[in-house]
């Protein structure tokens, strides 16, 4: 249902917004939430990768779940790549001022990075990476399962595993941590840079991804799956929430203080619409969704231990992170601060589409990969 | 503080101490602590302890670090002393967030560390008995303190039949006193 609401939302979105911002408006709210709900499944892969190669064991009892929502990293995958295809090659909506530097030294002088051909380059082969690896990683944990397992293979798999993981490890730190959200959103304000820019970006997909995580894990609870998780999981992914919350804020305050107190007008400029503007709403509601309500409302041990209290707070964080992506784009693209039906539309029909096809994913598989050797460190986890 | 009878049993493995525990508490008797070498998971819970309430002190304390920070540099830069640096406003919350968070941290930490040490009862010059020179080594070692109704036999046999391996009964002092760790070589009280 949620998908036809983004469907519809598209489809009125194409007709209704007319006007001076309408084409800039409509290919905005793409850009926005296709990339944002990109690399929050794509956060799914991360956390795989990660508790692998930290040889964690924890996670065992529902690994099957930030696996069935990575396997939606290569369906995004192409729709970002059919949003940014329209925007670059067919210049739809104006949004990137670096397809045409001619006249403006700043454009011109970052144009050997800023053009057409090295920025898809770039695209397609990070999307394709990332796709190739998020099912690799998912068609190794499935295989586990058909296996006879003795102490020499399993040995084998862990090696194997890391090995995976470490190789997504490499290309996730040098596209998401480094270029990826430069040319996909910073490229917006062609004129101005930080290089917190991707860090931040980063910290704001991460926790809204394991936010994701927590809320497949409450809910497939919930209906009575998972039976090997308990609030002992549900404490370290909360957490997890509190502690990326807090470092999201971290990167936040590093790229505004600095620029705060340099004080310099090519750099102030990025805050001008935001601080001083019409976003101002929308900048003190981001910090306060994002930093006040996770700071105090998940920092008690038993609000991390309280189903309801968890996923609550994870449906605020992935809406307070969406808001941020929002306030990302739309004041260098849209300029104006309309009531966002659309890109709330285009949102929830991405919402949609995740629960639908990892509901699939998880229906193909067993929820508990039961030849893994560290499932039992995850039965008796405690915190 | 008073001097209490002690029956004292040392374990040598975690997996027997927990249902030891449990079997203690069943049979009434009063257990005067557990020491252990190292950090057990559950054990609190096992033992029947309330949860501590040092999180709760170490938020009011962080609280307080914050507040104290952001007055004291409200004051200073508003009423006290006004500087104009860099052309800011005399009230630039974004230059005193730095400090704000290093003093919350701060005050929370030492405050915590503080708490801590008062809840344990540890101090320099504090001395509390101990009742198993291997109980910070690898031995596992409770303590169940005798009222005047039970005797040092019953407890003993029972602590045997939970599996504790080592059981002497030991007459000590049960709080604090000034003293000495290095200076006083008598391990064990008469």
């Amino acid at each position: 249902m949620l998908v036809g609401i983004g469907l519809l939302t598209l489809l009125i979105g194409i007709f209704a917004l007319g006007g001076e911002h309408g084409p800039t408006r409509f290919w905005a709210g793409l850009l926005q939430n296709s990339t944002f709900f990109l690399m929050v499944v794509l956060a799914s892969t991360f956390f795989i990768c990660v508790t692998t190669l930290a040889h964690g064991g924890w996670q065992m009892a529902f690994r099957r779940v930030p696996e069935a929502i990575s396997m939606t990293v290569p369906v995004l995958s192409v729709i970002v790549l059919v949003v940014l295809g329209f925007l670059i090659f067919g210049n739809k909506g104006h949004i990137y001022h670096w397809l045409h530097p001619e006249g403006d030294r700043i454009l011109e002088f970052k144009s050997p990075f800023l053009n057409a051909g090295f920025i898809s380059t770039m695209t397609v082969i990070t999307l394709a990476l990332w796709s190739i690896l998020t099912v690799k990683l998912r068609r190794m944990s499935l295989a586990e399962d058909k296996m006879l397992l003795d102490n020499e293979s399993r040995k084998a798999l862990i090696w194997k595993g890391t090995v995976w993981c470490g190789l997504f490890a490499v290309v996730y730190a040098l596209s998401m941590g480094s270029t990826t959200p430069w040319i996909w959103l910073m490229s917006i304000d062609a004129h101005w840079f930080s290089t917190m820019y991707s860090w931040y970006t980063f910290a704001s997909t991460w926790v809204s991804g394991l936010s994701l995580i927590a809320l497949f894990v409450v809910y497939l609870k919930s209906k009575g799956y998972l039976e090997m998780v308990n609030e002992e999981h549900l404490h370290d992914l909360g957490k997890f929430m509190f502690a990326f919350s807090v470092f999201w804020t971290y990167l936040w305050f590093s790229q505004y203080m600095l620029i705060w107190y340099a004080n310099m007008p090519e750099e102030t400029i990025y805050y001008k619409p935001r601080v001083w503007g019409e976003f101002r709403p929308i900048f003190f509601l981001n910090l306060i969704i994002n930093f006040i309500c996770p700071l105090l409302i998940l920092m008690k041990r038993n609000s991390k231990r309280n189903y309801t209290l968890v996923a609550f707070m994870g449906g605020l964080i992935i809406f307070g992170h969406w808001l941020d992506f929002f306030q990302m784009v739309m004041p260098a693209t849209v300029k104006h601060l309309y009531f966002p039906w659309y890109e709330l539309g285009i949102g929830l029909g991405f919402v949609g589409l995740i629960i639908y096809l990892t509901a699939q994913q998880l229906a193909k598989a067993p929820l508990t990969a039961k030849n893994h050797p560290y499932l039992k460190e995850s039965i008796i986890h405690h915190t | 503080m008073a001097v209490k009878k002690f029956v004292v049993g040392s374990f040598d493995d975690e997996a027997v101490l927990f249902p030891a525990v449990k079997k203690v508490r069943q049979a009434g008797y009063k257990i005067h602590d557990v020491y252990t070498p190292f950090p057990i998971h559950g054990l609190d819970h096992a033992m029947g302890l309330r949860e501590t309430s040092l999180h709760t002190a170490g938020f009011i304390y962080g609280i307080t670090g914050t507040t104290t920070a952001l007055s004291f540099m409200g004051w200073v830069f508003t009423t006290d002393w006004p500087m104009n640096i860099g052309g800011k406003p005399h009230f630039p919350l974004p230059a005193f967030i730095p400090i704000t968070f290093e003093l919350t941290v701060l005050f929370s930490a030492v405050g915590m560390v503080m708490t801590f040490m008062y809840l344990c009862q540890m101090a320099p010059f504090v001395k509390k008995h101990i009742f198993h020179p291997r109980q910070t080594d690898d031995l596992f070692v409770m303590a169940i303190e005798l009222s005047d109704k039970t005797s040092a036999e019953e407890v003993k046999g029972f602590l045997s039949s939970v599996g504790a391996k080592e059981i002497n009964e030991q007459t000590a002092e049960a709080g604090w006193w000034l003293g000495r760790f290095d200076k006083e070589d008598k391990v064990f009280a008469k």
